[in-house]
């Protein structure tokens, strides 16, 4: 089988089985509540495991070991942060979170605030982190399924588009807990084995990696896509079939230490232990620097680690799909329970890309040519393994990154579709609810179609760099509103809008800029690459100085809510924590839940116990 | 008919409006009732379950910031090797998760503690 082959047949299996799995929830799905949350029945186990194959997205997956091995040791900060985010999440918001009995993160800041404009702009947030998220992934899709087949770079996202359409306008969110649940396992194991088996070929091989610059390990013909500037760490002579520096050439090619040009559509052939040039966007440093903290050739990179680390630390709480997640625990404490779960599945899982990213410095070097380090991850094991078995590995490798795109995707979608629906599209609470599902649906092909639509011009920042700008977005409001609003009973309704508008603008402003412009030297460009250290702070101050200028304008409830949120479940018997209108209350929910499902029917396998 | 020494009765008015204990007051019924007291069983909860909050990302600020200034700081640190490997990769790429699980599993705990606490102080009549 060639490697094309094995690759459409892991893609198309991952497609269909994620849209049966959509297809077989669809049965289930009666009431507008199992659409958003599941009717709120998942076990911890499923959950966890659904919470975590929907976080790791294309960043975690392909985008760190690209990163790792165009800079080196700074990267390892991604995976901590994605870890050490749920544990913020878990000792700050978790528990108080589940307990207001919010569907979606403007549904918290209704209920705590009592204020519909903080609603509407906490909607606006929402859409606009889930677009950014999501951009990424469908980009991830268009690069796997372009490396792997050969297809066009817009064929990828578009699968993942109607997959996740059909299954997600299907079957709303309870077919995706199940999904999601089996697509984190999937990604698991479709990182793990080829990990184990390339250390144990690398054991066995005896390689190391030497300490100066990248070198290409084997005879390898490279296509440059587009005009493209390079640099040369040394000089050396290649073979280049093309344009160089202006000059059509054919055959061996002084390249002087510096930077040249190379002209579209030009091959490159690399013999073993020619030095790799590295395009111009990436850093050029020998790999003894790339081990060393702070070696990853960015001006400032220590104020780049610690903002990245609470850029991601605290950015976590505040994106759409994790929290619409949690809504799915039955109570506070199971939520806290869950969580601890998903800490210790992460923690497992991103042991792994740091092991692709390594070896992609000394069996894919030849990526820094092409800045196309994305596909490190890809490319790995059939470099590393000739014949049938690497050709298999790619295939499960494959199959592991369209689950990631598929389950982030759905992930993101279901959350940014239902803020649509219930803010944009805005249905009448008492229409019928044939109605309601209909605009989630239309609210669902609206989320995804979006940022497809934005991400088929080619943007080359890196996977996970984008994520981690939504991240820095989400920090630098969400955070705050989530922190302030559970543990300050002063916050008022306006300090949190002019917070949430001041470290939305500034963030996004930071981000935009860094997307668009090419500012990265200096002082300057750190900082607006790196929002959040003087973002999030300044978000909190705002919110605080102005909630403390409108005392006056305190929730009247303020009381109340905080016993909702604080007070254990064990008491929610004796107190009466619920709201007036209120549809979500711990009583009431089970009884209702009861009230609108057939008994005699079997329960879904992600409600029932394994 | 009975003859004899007639045993002194005293007839007192019960009072009872005045006599009869008020109705138990009881804790939960403070915080439902948002009164002053209830105000302040709520309070030390809170209270409670914020410093555990606050401690915890302490934690964390001091574990990874401290890796990150180790590195700034020391530069022997990013040489140093540990089993052969070099020691911020083994500290960063596997060692921090333990610490970071640890962290998590003592929340939980912690946080399902004190709320047992505050639980039983709100039972307690």
């Amino acid at each position: 089988m060639s490697g094309h082959a094995a690759a459409v047949v892991a893609v198309s299996a991952v497609a269909v089985a994620t849209t049966v799995a959509g297809t077989f929830g669809l049965r289930r799905a009666r009431t507008t509540s199992d659409f958003y949350v599941a009717a709120r029945a998942v076990t911890p186990r499923w959950n966890a495991a659904a919470i975590g194959g929907e976080y790791l997205s294309a960043a975690s997956y392909l985008g760190i070991a690209g990163l790792i091995l165009a800079y080196g040791f700074d990267v390892l900060w991604y995976p901590v942060g994605y870890t050490a985010g749920y544990l913020v999440l878990l000792a700050l918001v978790a528990a108080p979170l589940r307990r207001s009995g919010a569907y979606t993160l403007p549904d918290f800041a209704e209920i705590r605030l009592g204020s519909v404009v903080v609603r509407r702009a906490a909607s606006v947030l929402v859409v606009l982190i889930g677009w950014l998220y999501l951009v990424p992934q469908l980009q991830g899709a268009g690069l796997t399924l372009a490396t792997q087949t050969g297809a066009p770079h817009w064929a990828g996202g578009l699968i993942v588009c109607a997959v996740v359409i059909s299954a997600v306008a299907a079957g709303g969110m309870r077919s995706i807990t199940f999904a999601q649940a089996l697509q984190f396992w999937l990604k698991f194991l479709a990182m793990l084995i080829p990990a184990l088996v390339l250390l144990f070929v690398w054991q066995h091989r005896g390689d190391s990696l030497d300490r100066g610059y990248p070198t290409a390990s084997a005879r390898t013909v490279v296509t440059i896509a587009n005009d493209t500037s390079v640099r040369a760490p040394v000089t050396e002579t290649l073979t280049v079939r093309g344009h160089v520096d202006g000059r059509t050439v054919d055959g061996p090619v002084r390249l002087a230490a510096g930077t040249h040009s190379v002209g579209a559509h030009s091959t490159v052939v690399l013999r073993r232990g020619d030095v790799i040039p590295v395009v111009a966007d990436l850093p050029d440093q020998r790999t003894g620097s790339w081990l060393q903290p702070l070696g990853s050739g960015k001006d400032h990179p220590l104020y780049a680690s610690l903002s990245l680390i609470l850029a991601i630390c605290l950015g976590t709480m505040g994106l759409p799909h994790v929290l619409v997640r949690f809504y799915t625990n039955p109570d506070g404490r199971d939520t806290r329970r869950t969580t601890f779960v998903v800490i210790v599945l992460l923690s497992a899982f991103y042991l792994l890309p740091t092991v692709f990213g390594a070896f992609g410095r000394r069996y894919v070097p030849d990526l820094l040519l092409t800045g196309n380090t994305d596909a490190t991850v890809l490319l790995l094991p059939e470099r590393m393994i000739a014949g049938e078995a690497g050709v298999l590995l790619s295939a499960l490798v494959t199959a592991g990154a369209f689950a990631a795109f598929l389950s982030t995707a759905s992930g993101l979608t279901v959350s940014v579709a239902g803020v649509l629906s219930q803010d944009v599209l805005r249905p009448a609470r008492d229409r019928h609810r044939a109605q309601r599902i209909r605009s989630f649906r239309l609210g669902a092909i609206a989320a995804i179609g979006v940022p497809y639509l934005l991400s088929l011009p080619s943007q080359h920042l890196g996977l996970a760099a984008v994520v981690g700008l939504a991240f820095a977005v989400a920090a630098a409001t969400f955070c705050p509103l989530l922190v302030l609003g559970i543990w300050w009973r002063r916050l008022t309704d306006a300090g949190a809008l002019t917070g949430l508008v001041a470290g939305g603008a500034l963030a996004t402003a930071a981000v935009l800029t860094t997307m668009i412009a090419d500012v990265d030297t200096g002082w300057l460009g750190a900082l607006l690459q790196q929002p959040a250290a003087w973002a999030v702070p300044l978000t909190f101050a705002v919110m605080i100085a102005v909630s403390l200028a409108t005392r006056s304008r305190m929730h009247g409830d303020v009381g109340r809510i905080m016993v909702r949120l604080h007070a254990p479940e064990a008491l929610t018997a004796e107190l009466r924590v619920g709201l007036p209108g209120d549809r979500s209350s711990p009583v009431r929910d089970r009884s209702s839940r009861q009230g609108d499902r057939p008994t005699t029917q079997e329960p879904h396998p992600a409600t029932t116990d394994a | 008919m009975t003859t004899g020494p007639v045993k002194r009765v005293r007839i007192t008015h019960p009072r009872t409006e005045a006599a009869r204990r008020a109705p138990a007051r009881t804790p939960s019924r403070e915080i439902d009732e948002q009164t002053e007291l209830g105000e302040i069983y709520m309070r030390s909860l809170i209270r409670s379950q914020r410093r555990l909050a606050l401690a915890v990302c302490g934690a964390i600020g001091v574990v990874l910031a401290g890796i990150a200034l180790a590195g700034a700081a020391f530069p022997r640190f990013g040489t140093s090797r540990l089993l052969g490997l070099p020691l911020p990769w083994v500290l960063l790429g596997v060692l921090v998760y333990p610490v970071l699980i640890a962290l998590a599993a003592y929340a939980v705990r912690q946080s399902e503690r004190n709320e047992r606490a505050f639980t039983d102080l709100v039972r307690r009549r």
